[in-house]
């Protein structure tokens, strides 16, 4: 067994073992950090290719309210109403890719049609107010048990978020390892010559938006489960959607466990900037955030882990787009 | 016709003014720089702010507290330029975008920081007008001419000034006016400033109309970017056209329906139209 797997089971063992030592602050941290680095690495299945999304607070918002609206409504339970949310998605992934890929739609103008998308959900979200709450959001009917996925400790939703965190790296990996990689990667470097050489660029780059878009409804699923409540502005607002880009980014959306670390990292800072400044001061923890996004797009385009494995690779030389996505060793 | 109907008509087109200014700066800057600001009404709010502290705290006199926003955000513009764009010039335009919006997130966060979330309002009340039946703003009347004007005078510098020649120079192809002894960088930074300029003019005129706080950008930026790639993405001619569909679309659907499923419709059209007609519905 190689360096890299036992250093992982260690890894996963320790994580199993968290609910047992953590207090409830710290668990709630870390299923904050399990569910949103799930999320961030589902949009980085796109970003790592050149599909950059603004508007993946779309796909978070179906995601959010039709599980909550349909148990709240219908009491149907999560378990069809989640599979139905990310449904949904997909579908909105395909009726915004397809355009998109055929009519070649990149770079900033892809950006902003994702934006808009997101505006588009976020809106209806606020103007269906009779039925979602609107701004105000709304709260989920509170039944502790596993019909309805609600759960009174904190651990039962750790184990959950855990699973599903997993299997996101799970899906990031078969992508990675899988033809599709090699395929993506041509296209996002020339998109022509990958066509000339025989790749189906619309079918690859429809397959991990669907992904991206079905795996993001279900990280917003969770959160809703989880926190019990949701509001339009929190799961479609535009500083979500920027926020994904950001915290992908920072962590390093070339690698496995990048945007992982990019939640970590961000969360961390986020809390003991809270903890250090007091409500006092709201606003200090985004300031200093914003400043950091910046200074990242600057300096370190690759990431926190695209630069770690850089640094012990070979030296980092300058900062050009080929480094922004270090191949993965192949196992 | 129904004189609500006339009135929303009316205040679509007034509405128009405003938003055709914001984008015009927006689109100055994308048609030279090849850059979006995704953080432009972040800077618009800071020339809003300008204005409130000025005016309604320190009672400095209105035209003059204007001044020193346009003033002000003119240098954020040129400070953007000079911090945050130039070193990311090389790199995907992705990236970009990205560095502006770490600045949006800056920028809504640190006047939160400094000022809270409170909703904050100059306290100038200007009676509407009343035209027949129905009443207009004055406020509004008064961006929209204002709106004009500057346009009307953006226009006349870039095609009568030597200086706005080597813009749309530099705008049209930036290799060949290097080799000509037009210097790319100098022209960047005074575009930038210019565009930060109008920015600030935005300000003064939003700021008559409505409170300022620190996420107002949320509610003005996407519409506004959106706006821009509708005329095409540098074209200010068109820019200034979409706005004025763009806002007869929200005030008019608002008048049938309600105001957010009007903003729904009006991003719904964006995405049909960029793949309709991608360069911008003015394009030939």
């Amino acid at each position: 067994m190689s360096k890299g797997v036992l250093a992982g089971i260690a890894g996963l063992i320790a994580l199993a073992l968290v609910p047992f030592v953590a207090a409830d602050y710290a668990l709630h941290i870390a299923i904050q950090i399990l569910i949103w680095g799930f999320i961030y690495t589902a949009w980085s299945l796109m970003g790592r290719f050149g599909l950059t999304s603004f508007g993946h607070g779309a796909f978070l918002g179906i995601g959010a309210y039709v599980p909550a609206l349909l148990w709240n409504y219908y009491s149907l339970t999560p378990w069809l109403g989640i599979p139905v949310g990310m449904a949904l998605a997909m579908l909105m992934g395909v009726l915004i890719g397809y355009p998109s890929f055929r009519l070649r739609v990149v770079g900033h103008y892809f950006a902003l049609v994702t934006l808009a998308l997101s505006q588009v959900v976020l809106l209806s979200l606020v103007a269906a107010r009779e039925v979602t709450g609107g701004s105000l959001g709304m709260t989920l009917n509170v039944k502790h048990s596993w019909i309805a996925l609600q759960f009174g400790q904190k651990s039962v939703f750790y184990a959950i978020a855990l699973v599903v965190w997993m299997a996101g790296l799970v899906v990031w990996w078969r992508v990675d390892t899988g033809i599709g990689r090699v395929a993506l990667e041509a296209i996002s470097e020339d998109e022509i010559a990958a066509a000339s050489g025989g790749i189906n660029v619309m079918r690859e780059k429809l397959r991990v938006t669907v992904i991206s878009a079905a795996l993001t409804a279900l990280g917003g699923s969770l959160l809703t489960q989880y926190i019990q409540y949701v509001n339009p502005d929190v799961v479609s607002g535009v500083a979500v959607s920027l926020q994904i880009v950001f915290a992908a980014i920072a962590g390093g959306m070339g690698t496995l466990l990048g945007p992982t670390v990019g939640a970590f990292f961000t969360i961390v800072l986020n809390e003991s900037l809270r903890i250090l400044f007091g409500i006092h001061f709201i606003g200090a923890a985004n300031t200093i955030y914003g400043i950091l996004l910046i200074l990242f797009v600057i300096f370190m385009p690759q990431g926190i882990v695209g630069l770690i494995e850089g640094m012990s690779a070979r030296s980092v030389r300058g900062v050009d787009e080929e480094e922004a996505a270090p191949a993965v060793p192949k196992p | 016709m129904d004189i609500f109907l006339l009135e929303a008509v009316v205040d679509g087109l007034l509405l128009g003014g405003v938003l055709a200014l914001l984008a015009l700066g927006l689109n100055l800057i994308f048609g030279v720089i090849d850059v979006v600001w995704i953080c432009y009404v972040e800077l618009v709010m800071c020339g809003m702010y300008t204005v409130y502290w000025l005016y309604s705290y320190f009672g400095v006199p209105f035209i003059l507290a204007c001044i020193a926003a346009i003033l002000l955000v003119a240098v954020l513009g040129l400070a953007v330029h000079r911090l945050i764009i130039e070193p990311v010039l090389g790199f995907a335009p992705i990236n970009q975008l990205l560095a502006t919006g770490g600045l949006l997130f800056f920028l809504q966060s640190f006047t939160t920081l400094l000022f809270g979330t409170d909703f904050r309002n100059v306290g100038i009340h200007l009676a509407p007008i009343e035209l027949g039946e129905i009443d207009v703003s004055k406020a509004r009347l008064l961006a929209f001419a204002i709106a004009l004007l500057g346009a009307g005078g953006l226009y006349l510098f870039l095609k009568r000034t030597y200086l706005g020649t080597a813009i749309r120079a530099i705008a049209e192809d930036r290799e060949v006016m290097g080799l000509m002894g037009v210097s790319p960088r100098s022209i960047y930074f005074i575009t930038s400033g210019i565009g930060g300029g109008l920015a600030g003019l935005a300000a003064c005129l939003l700021v008559l109309q409505y409170d300022v706080h620190p996420f107002i950008g949320n509610s003005f930026g996407p519409i506004t970017f959106m706006i821009c790639v509708l005329g095409g993405l540098g074209n200010m001619i068109g820019g200034f056209a979409a706005a004025f569909i763009m806002s007869q679309i929200i005030a008019v659907g608002g008048y049938y329906f309600s105001i957010e499923f009007s903003y729904v419709l009006a991003f719904l059209l964006f995405i049909v139209m960029i793949f309709v007609r991608p360069q911008g519905i003015f394009s030939r």
